[in-house]
């Protein structure tokens, strides 16, 4: 289904909320003023020199932004290719690119009078960006959580705790992220006056996945900027995993219409895209309604939607963002797949090469590149986002390794 | 005149609301589901409105979650949930059944098909609840075009402004959502609930029902003063629960319980004006 080239890849979504025929606004009537009152909110504060340069401040005190972006000797050597470069954003506070877009829209929510934050979250990485800025400007946050997953990430709803948050563990479907996500609309259908949903990824109905990527854009225009400051020139391949999309459009969005940089997005194949258990949407899935927008979902014939498999909490979605499907069907960027196995391997290899431990969702990306790098020549530059460290994931290698902690 | 239209009419003249019941198609299986839906009307059940299961049911409260999850492992489908409408019809050629549902199993048995197999199996009209108005080249707008009629949640959150938006493709009935939230969650506030209906009424001819709260025959009672119609979905699906054994299967008594509460709460909303 390849459309005609359009002259930007960067001006979508349109007034209804579309990227091509992705996107949209598949909601409940209770929920669509919100989402317009939403939508309203979110372009004035667009305009505003003041909210911006909140955000900037915020950005650069609180998160740490701009994160490094750090050529890797060690990895470049061993792969023998591709001179390999990583965008940092692992380094921020809270420990992934989650926290740029949560401030944003936080502070969206304050400007619309919201006292009440909601949010899901499925590694839990989402969660506890949304649990540490309701604790900063003290609002209440109740976090949304698959049973499954509160299980299997620990940590993170320990920390989420210390931080104030209410954790609601889901146990309605199949408890992980999908249903925490449909448990998070029903808080909000019933608590409309007070509450604003905090979106975690580029999915939702418009106005989320822009929102979300705009947010989340920070990680491409720096990575542009300091690319060339260490280069002279822009990067030959960016390489970036998927779980609903968003660090990997915060990278790619500006970069979209530099014909020349080839675009890769890393979905979660999980025992293999030929099996039932994975994540991997595009490669495995087709277009359908879910979460407010039309998308590529793993679905049956009947359009009931399947259940995600990833080692990767974060991964684990059924869905993905629908820009990333319209990019898909317009060929600006390719969606690979990487499986558990492999992800595994990169982690450990990323930990051992460069002293970096990497969230399992980046050495997803890793594990592509690793694929990729040696075919390239040593003068080519390829740039991994390492969205998120792997702190809140060693219990979970340490079970894949047959390692007891 | 539509099934539905004469419906509405008929009672009209009686000084009657309508009961409006809502079950799940397939729950707990198909044979069980379509034996209840044939003593629906009998029972006092003016409209039927059936649910088309889904795994993701994001206006749904945990009743109405769960008997989507009992059908989808009994093995219904949306062709399924057609047939049912097909045997139904051979012998009840007069209730009006409305389908009500999400969007996405539609969209994947192709809408042109479904609105075609809708049509031709006997269904009266839709309710799609993940279709805004902003939505309405999907379905809404063929399905008018075909004969069917598109219900439209209005609900608390629909403002005087926004109104005419919602009411604008809608046909058959206007369903009033009684609450903020999902279904079978909170009581609604008959008082609140009057107001709207009114506000409502002044901007359309069309009958309003109301549901999503509304769970005793008491309650009932009280929306039928003021609405055309009266819903009840997670009540009855409740009911429906309650009539399963453990293991799953239908209890022998399952007919006979659920229909004894159907009868409740359709007696109670027809004797309200009296
Ligand atoms: C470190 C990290 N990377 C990636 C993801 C996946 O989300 P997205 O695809 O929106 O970046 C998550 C989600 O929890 C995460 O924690």
């Amino acid at each position: 289904m390849t459309a005609h080239a359009p002259n930007s890849f960067r001006t979508g979504p349109d007034e209804k909320g579309r990227f091509g025929t992705f996107g949209g606004r598949f909601v409940a009537e209770t929920l669509m003023p919100l989402i317009l009152e939403l939508e309203t909110a979110y372009n004035e504060a667009k305009q505003e020199r003041s909210f911006k340069a909140e955000m900037e401040n915020l950005w650069r005190n609180y998160v740490g932004r701009p994160s490094p972006l750090y050529f890797a000797p060690r990895l470049t050597e061993h792969l023998g290719g591709a001179k390999i470069y990583l965008k940092r954003d692992e380094l921020n506070h809270t420990g992934a690119h989650k926290i740029n877009n949560v401030l944003g829209q936080i502070l969206l929510a304050r400007r619309m009078g919201k006292t009440r934050i909601i949010a899901e979250t499925g590694a839990g990485q989402h969660g506890v960006a949304t649990a540490t800025v309701c604790a900063k400007f003290g609002l209440k946050c109740v976090v949304y959580m698959g049973a499954t997953d509160v299980e299997r990430q620990k940590p993170n709803v320990f920390r989420m705790k210390l931080l104030g948050a209410e954790i609601v563990p889901v146990t309605s479907g199949r408890s992980t992220l999908k249903d925490a996500m449909n448990e998070a609309l029903r808080d909000w259908v019933t608590n409309v006056e007070d509450t604003f949903y905090c979106i975690g990824t580029v999915a939702g109905p418009h106005p989320y996945p822009a929102m979300v990527r705009d947010f989340q854009s920070v990680i491409g225009w720096e990575a542009k900027g300091q690319m060339k400051h260490a280069e002279g020139r822009l990067p030959d391949v960016l390489v970036a995993c998927i779980g609903g999309g968003s660090n990997a459009m915060g990278l790619f969005h500006p970069f979209l219409d530099d014909a020349d940089v080839r675009i890769i997005g890393v979905e979660a194949g999980g025992k293999g895209v030929d099996t039932e258990e994975h994540a991997a949407s595009l490669t495995g899935g087709r277009p359908g309604v879910l979460h407010g927008n039309r998308t590529y979902l793993l679905q049956d014939e009947d359009g009931q939607i399947k259940e995600a498999h990833s080692i990767s909490a974060g991964l684990d979605y059924p869905g993905i963002g629908p820009e990333h499907s319209w990019l898909k069907d317009m060929e600006r960027v390719e969606y690979v797949s990487v499986t558990d196995d492999e992800a595994l391997k990169a982690f450990t290899l990323c930990c051992e090469m460069e002293g970096i431990i990497p969230a399992l969702e980046p050495a997803h990306a890793l594990a592509h590149v690793a694929k990729i790098a040696p075919e390239m020549e040593k003068d080519q530059i390829l740039l991994l986002n390492m969205c998120g460290r792997g702190d809140k994931d060693i219990f979970t290698v340490a079970e894949a390794l047959g390692t007891e902690i | 005149m539509s099934r539905i239209e004469k419906r509405f009419a008929a009672l009209k003249d009686k000084n009657q609301a309508a009961f409006v019941s809502f079950t799940m198609a397939g729950d707990p299986n198909y044979d069980t589901s379509l034996d209840l839906m044939k003593a629906l009307p009998k029972a006092g059940v003016d409209i039927i409105e059936l649910g088309m299961p889904f795994t993701d049911p994001m206006a749904d409260g945990p009743a109405i979650q769960l008997a989507g999850q009992r059908a989808i492992k009994g093995g219904q489908t949306l062709k399924k949930t057609l047939d049912m409408v097909t045997a139904f019809r051979k012998t009840d050629d007069e209730t009006p059944i409305v389908l009500m549902g999400y969007y996405n199993p539609i969209f994947i048995h192709g809408v042109e098909d479904f609105i075609a197999n809708a049509k031709a199996a006997g269904v009266d009209g839709l309710i799609v609840v993940d279709l805004p108005p902003e939505e309405d080249d999907e379905l809404c707008v063929p399905a008018r075009a075909a004969g069917l009629d598109f219900i439209r949640l209005a609900t608390p959150t629909t403002d005087e402004k926004r109104l005419p938006k919602v009411l604008e493709n809608t046909s058959g009935f206007v369903y009033y959502v009684s609450i903020t939230g999902i279904t079978g969650a909170a009581t609604p506030d008959e008082n609140a609930v009057g107001k709207a209906v009114a506000a409502i009424k002044e901007k359309t001819e069309l009958p309003v029902a109301v549901g999503f709260g509304v769970s005793t025959p008491e309650q009932a009672a009280e929306i039928a003063k003021v609405a055309d119609g009266v819903v009840v979905g997670s009540a009855i699906v409740r009911s429906m629960a309650d009539a399963l054994t453990v293991a799953g299967p239908p209890k022998k008594s399952f007919q006979k319980d659920v229909i004894s509460a159907v009868k409740k709460l359709a007696n109670a909303t027809k004797r309200a004006r009296k």
